[in-house]
């Protein structure tokens, strides 16, 4: 626990190199005591490279870190930890093996000396969940728990800690709208009672709703600090990209064609070991957009994992262009043209060891034109393939060669999107496919999609923002405790109905209140 | 036959022989769950034994011997961290080549300055009033009729399971083991983490061996672990990465031993070659039908390194 102030944190003229790339060129930063300041930039911009170096996981090649005016060394996240930094990171640092009171315990002090307290940390940790209004059973291990549920997590270790300044990357990646409110309520509670907190989103609604100051990264470089009152969602995106963009999108009609996906009464187990699916049916032709609503950890994951194969079902069957492919393993998915965009693309989507080309190839590496006989993977095609991709789909990245672990978030999800996309998918089961991507890239993304949808491909969008499934859906299911419990024409549609929904309520019980 | 073979002095060998088994396969244990495999766990035990013998052979005290097991398994443990953490070499190679060295330089040492095979006299019988001397079942020889040191064994799996799982440290440990970079973005200190548990299963190595040259055997003589350093880290695997599991294995393997010796001692009529073989057949056989829902640490076998 930890009760020092930060009135003011400043990092000045700060550089960090990675082979191949200047990551952070002379950027200053400060924010103070009591304010939300935003950080924004395109993906791999430095924004995360920024704050890794105040919480002391990089170390910056130039440039100083002062606090209250004088210099500090932070040479290690401990080093952060005691000068009252805290961080949420992008990627979760969780144990998944351990409990949520075990991730909280792990490296504090324990009120018994060196015996662990976790009793009482777990009775500290419902009282801050019901106090921040943050549900989370303490006892239960990480990785029974969906991607908003570990985001909570991680909120509330930092709020365990009592960090003075909090560093927020993209925590309202993961949320629904109604748990971004929730977090924005903590946030402004936070500021009031003094922490000094630096937001970092892609969604421009909500760093202009939460902050009071904004400042804009471009590859590496400050463009720009302004106040949040001088700011408009325009304006903002301008700074980012360095170009005007759009948006909103032009959508044709949808022109549905033959049924390309249907499930009938799909179960299945979920992680947790309860049935994390009921009795799902549902149809995609080709030609349209189906979006599935719902908040995180309501079957959403079991659904894209039971279509890609990757989870066994319990009951139902699943057919692919009419053929009965329930039970087929995930290479066979492949085979019959259903692409996957996972939604933890960190350890489902590539393999963080391997090179950017190699991850690229990663599910056809074995087929033409990759391979020489099927034995010996054909360098040199690969190698065109690739360059091209990364050309395409603006991938940022020192070269074809780099290990994926080294890119960018946003950027690695891109990688993916190419990987699906470049096998001209018959299905497509996109799960959260513009988490933490900027809104060039979220455009692009979308672009690409609605592409997709009129060259005839089924696609299922499985998403928890809102703005997303309703910008590009043409027809919209809403899952709730593992059910569909609605279908709404996309649209026009009642946003506060869809959260309604969303939360538990029918269809009907909806439309007699309204 | 079968009450020929199975007598209380069976159980009670089996009881004794765990003890070195315990000793390394709880030192591993430690080691790994941080993530580290050591595999030169046999060649740490060579140098305990000959140290600790050589020590009481030079001046009869038992005090001294343990100590210059202790010391020499400190040494040895912390230069397997230095290699594998802060160097971060290769663990599977760098612990055979730890391995021969504890084989070739325990040998050495042994030619030069003892030569011949001698004995000592090791760790005597503790007895205990009363409990010693139930005759009910055996119980008194089996379980009270034992030295300090396989008490020690004993008594350390229950608290290494409490370590492991009710303090600070085991968290840090079990978290290290699991996802480094946590941990690290915790303020914990992985190197160190590493460090220490590895160290400690350099020591608990050293006690391994000292329990053969100077509480089980008391002789010295080349490569007298006959590996059972590697039937140590075995047993972790085999035990599922808990002190009881490997407690479980260390019985098995140690029951099977005391078998074969009763076998051999009242004459039976199977190749010996069958008996030596038993152990190691049966601990492949239980590795294969393990359980694979486990405490296995993900990142065991792998240095960390912040992607810098
Ligand atoms: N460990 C690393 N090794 C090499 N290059 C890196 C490393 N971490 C980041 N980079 C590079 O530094 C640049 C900045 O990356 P950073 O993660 O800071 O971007 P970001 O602004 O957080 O983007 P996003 O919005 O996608 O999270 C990128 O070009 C990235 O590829
Ligand atoms: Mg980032």
């Amino acid at each position: 626990m930890n009760n020092r102030r930060i009135q003011h944190l400043q990092m000045q003229g700060i550089v960090k190199r990675f082979p191949g790339v200047l990551a952070v060129n002379h950027v200053d930063f400060d924010v103070r005591a009591g304010e939300i300041h935003a950080l924004l930039g395109e993906n791999g911009a430095g924004k995360s490279t920024l704050m890794k170096m105040l919480y002391g996981l990089y170390h910056p090649d130039e440039g100083r870190i002062l606090i209250d005016g004088d210099e500090a060394k932070i040479r290690s996240p401990h080093d952060a930890i005691q000068q009252g930094i805290g961080m949420i990171h992008q990627h979760f640092m969780l144990v998944p093996s351990l409990t949520v009171a075990e991730n909280i315990a792990l490296g504090m002090k324990s009120s018994r000396g060196l015996v662990l307290d976790l009793d009482v940390v777990s009775k500290r940790v419902r009282r801050l969940s019901e106090q921040y209004n943050l549900k989370v059973n303490p006892d239960v291990p990480i990785w029974q728990l969906a991607v908003g549920e570990q985001q909570r997590v991680e909120i509330l270790r930092a709020l365990y800690k009592g960090a003075a300044l909090l560093i927020l990357d993209e925590p309202t990646a993961v949320l629904t709208p109604q748990e971004v409110d929730d977090l924005f309520r903590i946030l402004r509670k936070m500021t009031e009672e003094g922490h000094a907190l630096i937001f970092i989103s892609h969604k421009l609604h909500e760093v202009l709703a939460i902050s009071s100051r904004i400042t804009v990264l471009r590859d590496g470089q400050r463009v720009d600090t302004i106040p949040t009152e001088q700011a408009t969602k325009l304006k903002l995106a301008q700074m980012m990209v360095g170009r005007p963009v759009v948006l909103e999108y032009e959508r044709h009609p949808c022109q549905p064609g033959d049924e390309r996906l249907s499930l009938s009464g799909v179960s299945a187990i979920s992680d947790r070991g309860d049935l994390g699916l009921k009795e799902v049916s549902l149809a995609v032709y080709g030609g349209e957009i189906v979006g599935v609503a719902g908040v995180s950890g309501n079957g959403q994951r079991e659904l894209a994992q039971v279509i890609a194969g990757l989870r066994p079902v319990t009951g139902g069957t699943i057919h692919v262009g009419g053929l009965n492919v329930t039970g087929k393993p995930p290479a066979a998915m492949n085979v019959l043209g259903v692409s996957y965009i996972p939604e933890e693309r960190m350890e489902d989507g590539v393999i963080k060891e391997f090179t950017v080309s190699e991850n690229l190839v990663l599910q056809d590496h074995g087929r033409k034109p990759y391979t020489r006989g099927g034995i010996f993977l054909n360098f040199h095609v690969i190698a065109k393939t690739c360059k091209e991709a990364i050309r395409a789909y603006e991938i940022k990245t020192p070269g074809a060669d780099t290990p994926v672990k080294s890119l960018s978030g946003g950027n690695i999800q891109k990688l993916v999107l190419a990987r699906e996309l470049s096998r001209r998918p018959k299905v497509l089961i996109a799960a959260q496919p513009t988490r933490g991507v900027d809104i060039g890239a979220t455009e692009y993304i979308h672009r690409r999609l609605l592409e997709e949808r009129s060259k005839g491909t089924a696609i299922l969008l499985i998403s928890e923002d809102l703005d997303e499934i309703m910008a590009l859906s043409d027809r919209i299911l809403v899952m709730y405790e593992g059910r569909i419990v609605g279908e709404v024409p996309g649209g026009k549609v009642d946003v506060r109905r869809l959260g309604a929904m969303m939360a538990g309520a029918t269809l009907d019980s909806v439309e007699e209140k309204a | 036959m079968i009450e020929q073979i199975l007598t209380a002095s069976v159980f009670a060998s089996m009881i004794r022989l765990a003890t070195p088994y315990i000793f390394a396969g709880i030192g591993e244990t430690f080691g790994q769950r941080s993530g580290v495999l050591n595999l030169g766990v046999d060649g740490i035990m060579l140098m305990g034994a000959f140290f600790s013998f050589y020590t009481v052979y030079a001046t009869g005290s038992l005090v001294l011997g343990l100590l210059a097991a202790l010391l020499i398994g400190l040494l040895l443990g912390l230069t397997t961290a230095f290699i594998s953490v802060t160097l971060k070499a290769e663990q599977g190679i760098s612990g055979i080549g730890m391995y021969l060295f504890g084989l070739g330089m325990s040998e050495l040492l042994f030619q030069k300055l003892i030569g011949t095979p001698k004995s000592v006299s090791g760790f005597p019988r503790l007895y205990i009033p009363v409990l010693s001397d139930i005759q009910f079942l055996g119980i008194g020889e089996i379980f009270f009729n034992h030295n300090l040191l396989v008490y020690l064994a004993f008594f350390l799996v229950p608290v290494s399971a409490f370590v492991l799982n009710r303090t600070t440290f085991g968290l840090m440990i079990r978290a290290v083991g699991q996802n480094p970079e946590a941990a690290d973005a915790m303020g914990i200190n992985v190197a160190r983490v590493r460090y220490m548990t590895v160290t400690l299963g350099g020591l608990f190595s050293g006690l391994a061996g000292a329990s053969l040259s100077i509480a089980l055997l008391n002789v010295f003589q080349q490569n007298l672990t006959s590996g059972l350093g590697f039937i140590a880290v075995a047993l972790v695997y085999f035990g599922r990465w808990k002190p009881f599991g490997v407690l479980a294995g260390a019985l098995l393997f140690s029951f099977v031993n005391a078998l074969q010796l009763q076998v051999s001692a009242i004459g039976l009529d199977i190749p010996s070659e069958f008996a030596v073989m038993a152990p190691y057949v049966i601990t492949i056989i239980a590795l294969v039908f393990a359980s694979k829902q486990t405490e296995k640490p993900t990142a065991l076998t792998k240095p960390f390194e912040r992607g810098e």
